[in-house]
């Protein structure tokens, strides 16, 4: 049996259906971006982990310039390893048949005729590679992808100085590199990074390694101590060239996923924070109207011998109703956009599987949650109505106390007209309310702030480093250090315009008890292409002598200007040098230092040698030049900075457009919902009065001016309220953000401020002219007899 | 002045110096000051007298809608005035219909709905249907309040204080909105329910033409009784001169 009772409340419902819907769709978004963000945030942890466990992902990684098969055991013999695999990886130059860009690619050997013991293959298409297989190789799956390889496709790769023509058996993806970064690359590209895996016996023999190695992997114990295994570990591979080794965690794809999975949590927490509380909100603000509208119901209720809880339960229904409503729309809201979502992410991270996982106990807890802030935000209105004593309820309420207005105690009171003076009394008769409402409009465009902020961001950190800082047209890195005299061959490359050459190498930091990995780059006196800029942008001459380094890397050490930081050569005699920091330089991306190249050749005790140059060029030469390149085996590496820059834009822009979109919708939701309830409210409040003004002759637009310029005062509130909380979460997103490998500078367009501005504003007139309709259709004689 | 000390069994209401306060602000008002009074059984009492002479808040009090400040209330046999709030949400849910001067129909539901709020919660209803037709009203169910007129109203607030078969009815000035004809009518309707079930009613009024149709009147003023008058021979409601 329904019963009245519940007949009643569903054509109440059905009375305020507009103020219902605006909290349901606010409702929903909280519960969409609770269930999208844990959504992609389970799937994610659950391909990653079980990606990880199944295919021996390996705890400890170390690179080394070589040594002999026979070291293993010494390594073994470190306490707290469980297993071991060695590798020899080799970087490798890739020609692709239709670009005109070689590719870079990375060549890992696979033991022959088994599955290496750690970081094993995943097969998605294909074959595993045959023992003593020649000629043969595995590819990413990414790369295939990207160039519409198919099994049995050739690809040439210079190998070691030598061009050889492989054919692709299998497409396989690995754990290491679920994200994968070419090198010197800043963002994933698929097209001109792969990864390729080759029978051992051969690429030992392809590189002079037979018997030798250059890269270990270990599993370690459980309960074993991952800082002491690598300190044991350097001490082993230290005479063999060993570079520090590093921890899952600071593996790099590992890191990436790591990264954006604590994004997505705090995603996950805040956003529905703000969505639920604001629904609470109005949750509370319809619900007290209701049971001051109902008093006189309530009261018959309880006469006829309703009991409090049954009240209550009525009006608790209400909320629940909207909170069932609010989660059937957020949850299928939810599954769809974290569908997408986890699309998305196909896009940047390799999983052999990447499911949007229908987390059950996520949305119970979303509604859960959902509920819970709802029944908070009614618990007042409810118990109001629970406390109502019968006799009294049937009685008409007394009138609203009113007062002169804090202005109008000022003594402002001779510059409002009657009209201004009954708006900012009612303004000021529920400050709370009030308060409230400013809040919630001014959360609306935070969020659209925040939105909007980053392409911002993203467009000038793209504008200072490619523009300012990196404003080569192509880097080259090579295998080897050479000699400065490669610079007359490169500069005689067709379309050359200019050269500048760079010597890198990679270093242990350290500085009392803080240390880190890095790489110094050693630069001309005053370098034209690639520049370091202050924290004014202005480019920088390198300094004679000495250290600069990004603020990041400086923070990271708790290094200032003048101190001295021990640098620890990863390279050859790896000499120990204590250098000066005189200069900290401004950064988005990585952890850099910089040195005068001469400087930094003398220290290592080298002669004029560079790893790399940076390059202008006449882009009509563009076919050549890459042409040219491509046959050079010393090459390792070639970044075409403005193909960097159009796969950046490609690959975030679409992601960013989408990610805009949905939080410009779900501002324009949360404004217009508090908006129109408010003005709803406010016009269900004063019907009567403002029916009453109308007979007295005020026209329309006057009434109007009275409903809607407490609205109007409470939009002009929010918006400075609005734009500092944006600021306040573009803020706390930087500094979540402030990573080893990305800053995230803080820079909001005066556009964006404007653009959010009137989107609040747009939808504020929507509601508003949503309530004028029903402004016009007061029925002038029935209002006077105060039925609502 | 006429009193009635038993608590014989045709007794219904016993009052005995009752008082209530109310302070509003600094000032206490004293709604009524020792109200000593019986109501028999069956009997169809009106209560006259002028504004604020405490009408309402006797009747508040013995409808269980509101506690003494002092004095004693009985029920029957049960001492009213010594209830908790819940011994009184159950006494005015399964004892007492009541009946408003403002109708009090919940808008949002049509008469039959109205009287259905009622009958949901009641221990032994009649069905809404007999309750409507018992008030002439039976081809009214399924109107919404705002298609019914005042007096229709007043008549589905009848319905829907005898639905639940209540032991005594109250009514707070049930003709007061009404014009003469239409106040009449519900009148009739009380009377007949009187009658057929012998339901105690008792109903408040300011216009002491409708005293004739009483079995027993009282009189307030100033928040006491003053005068209880025995009527041995009520009228018909049709023919009581407005």
């Amino acid at each position: 049996m329904i019963g009245a009772l519940n007949k009643k409340l569903v054509r109440d419902m059905w009375h305020i259906k507009g103020q219902i819907l605006a909290i349901v769709m606010v409702m929903a978004c909280g519960i969409t971006t609770f269930i999208m963000s844990f959504g992609v945030l389970d799937s994610l942890t659950l391909s990653r982990d079980v990606y990880y466990d199944r295919y021996q992902f390996a705890d400890v990684f170390a690179q080394l310039k070589r040594a002999p098969d026979g070291i293993k055991q010494q390594v073994m013999d470190i306490p707290g390893i469980s297993a071991i695999e060695t590798r020899v990886v080799f970087g490798v130059t890739v020609q692709v048949d239709g670009m005109a860009e070689p590719a870079s690619g990375k060549l890992i050997s696979v033991p022959d005729g088994r599955q290496p013991l750690l970081n094993n293959l995943y097969l998605s298409r294909g074959r595993m590679l045959l023992p003593d297989e020649d000629d043969a190789i595995l590819c990413s799956e990414a790369f295939a992808i990207a160039h519409n390889f198919m099994l049995g496709d050739q690809i040439s790769m210079i190998i070691n100085g030598h061009k050889r023509t492989l054919k692709i058996v299998g497409i396989v993806l690995s754990p290491e590199y679920v994200y994968s970064l070419g090198p010197g690359a800043m963002f994933p590209d698929d097209k001109r990074f792969g990864v390729f895996w080759m029978s051992r016996r051969l690429l030992e023999a392809a590189v002079d390694m037979d018997g030798a190695f250059n890269d270990i992997s270990i599993r370690v114990a459980r309960a074993a101590n991952v800082e002491d295994i690598k300190r044991d570990l350097d001490i082993v591979l230290k005479p063999y060239g060993g570079l520090i080794s590093y921890a899952r965690k600071e593996q790099m794809s590992n890191w990436f996923v790591q990264n954006e999975l604590d994004q997505l949590w705090v995603m996950g927490i805040f956003a529905p924070i703000i969505f639920l509380s604001v629904s609470a909100f109005l949750i509370n603000v319809v619900m007290t109207r209701q049971v001051t509208t109902q008093r006189e119901q309530i009261g018959m209720l309880k006469a006829v011998g309703y009991r409090n809880g049954e009240i209550s339960t009525h009006y608790l229904k209400m909320v629940l109703l909207i909170v069932v409503l609010g989660g059937i729309l957020g949850v299928g809201s939810g599954i769809w956009l974290g569908m997408g979502m986890t699309n998305m992410y196909t896009q940047f991270f390799h999983f052999p599987i990447l499911k949007f996982s229908f987390s059950v106990p996520v949305m119970i807890f979303s509604v859960l949650f959902s509920s819970v802030s709802a029944v908070i935000g009614t618990l007042i209105a409810i118990r109001k109505a629970a406390k109502l004593p019968p006799a009294e309820a049937m009685r008409p309420e007394t009138p609203v106390y009113f007062r002169r207005s804090l202005l109008e105690m000022m003594g402002l009171e001779k510059f409002f007209s009657h009209l201004t003076r009954i708006v900012i009394r009612h303004v000021e008769r529920r400050p709370i309310r009030t308060l409230l409402s400013t809040i919630g409009i001014g959360l609306s465009m935070s969020i659209l702030i925040f939105a909007f902020f980053m392409e911002d961001s993203i467009n000038y950190m793209m504008a200072v480093q490619f523009d300012m800082a990196q404003r080569e047209d192509v880097s080259l890195g090579f295998v080897e250090p050479r000699n400065m005299s490669v610079l007359e061959e490169i500069r005689l490359m067709p379309g050359v315009m200019s050269v500048e050459p760079q010597r890198s190498v990679a270093v242990f930091l350290k500085s009392d008890h803080y240390s880190k990995r890095a790489s110094i780059m050693g630069l001309s006196p005053m370098p034209d292409l690639h520049r370091i800029l202050d924290k004014n942008l202005h480019a920088l001459p390198i300094p004679e002598h000495g250290l600069a380094l990004s603020s990041k890397l400086a923070d990271l050490l708790h290094l200032k200007k003048g101190d001295i930081v021990t640098v620890e050569v990863l390279e050859d005699r790896r000499p120990i040098l204590n250098i000066k920091v005189v200069e900290i330089i401004e950064d988005f991306i990585g952890l850099s230092a910089f040195m005068n190249r001469e400087e930094l050749n003398m220290l290592l005790n080298e002669g004029a040698v560079i790893t790399g140059v940076s390059l202008m060029v006449d882009p009509l030469w563009n076919g050549p030049l890459f042409q040219k390149i491509k046959e050079i085996p010393a090459i390792i590496s070639m970044n075409i900075l403005k193909k960097v820059r159009e796969v950046f834009q490609e690959l975030m822009g679409e992601n960013i457009l989408k990610m805009v979109m949905i939080n410009t919708v779900f501002a324009s939701l949360i404004s217009f919902g508090v908006i129109y309830n408010t003005a709803r409210i406010a016009l269900s409040e004063r019907g009567r009065e403002l029916a009453s003004l109308r007979v007295l002759g005020l026209t329309k637009g006057e009434v109007a001016y009275i409903l809607f310029g407490e609205m109007a005062v409470i939009i002009l509130m929010a918006i400075p309220a609005g734009l500092f909380i944006g600021y306040l979460m573009v803020l706390g997103m930087a500094q979540s953000m402030d990573t080893e490998l990305f800053r995230v500078p803080v820079i909001i367009e005066k556009s964006t401020y404007g653009l959010s501005v009137i989107i609040v504003v747009v939808s504020s007139v929507l509601s508003f002219y949503l309530v004028w309709r029903q402004v016009e259709n007061i029925d002038l004689v029935s209002a006077q007899k105060g039925v609502e | 002045m006429t009193q009635n000390n038993g608590l014989g069994e045709n007794i219904t209401f016993r009052t005995e110096g009752l008082t209530k306060n109310y302070s509003s602000g600094e000032t206490v008002i004293h709604a009524l000051r020792g109200v000593t009074v019986s109501i028999p059984k069956g009997d169809l009492v009106v209560l006259l007298g002028p504004s604020g002479s405490g009408k309402s808040t006797f009747l508040n009090i013995i409808g269980g809608l509101d506690s003494p400040t002092s004095g004693e209330v009985y029920f029957n046999k049960d001492k009213l005035s010594d209830y908790s709030e819940q011994q009184l949400t159950a006494f005015r849910r399964h004892n007492v219909g009541f009946v408003f001067q403002a109708y009090n129909l919940v808008p949002s539901l049509t008469a039959y709905e109205n009287v259905e709020l009622v009958t949901d919660i009641a221990a032994n209803p009649i069905q809404p249907e007999e309750a409507l037709a018992a008030v002439h009203l039976g081809d009214r169910a399924r109107h919404f309040p705002s298609q019914l007129s005042g007096g229709e109203q007043q008549r589905v607030a009848i319905a829907r204080a005898i639905a639940k078969r209540p032991e005594v009815l109250l009514c707070d000035e049930p003709t007061g909105a009404l014009d003469s004809e239409t106040g009449i009518v519900v009148l009739k309707a009380l009377q007949d329910v009187n009658k057929k079930f012998g339901t105690t009613t008792i109903i408040i009024t300011h216009n002491a033409a409708i005293a004739d149709m009483a079995d027993r009147v009282i009189y307030f003023g100033d928040g006491q009784v003053v005068d209880v008058k025995v009527n041995e021979n009520p009228c018909p409601p049709e023919e009581i001169s407005w």
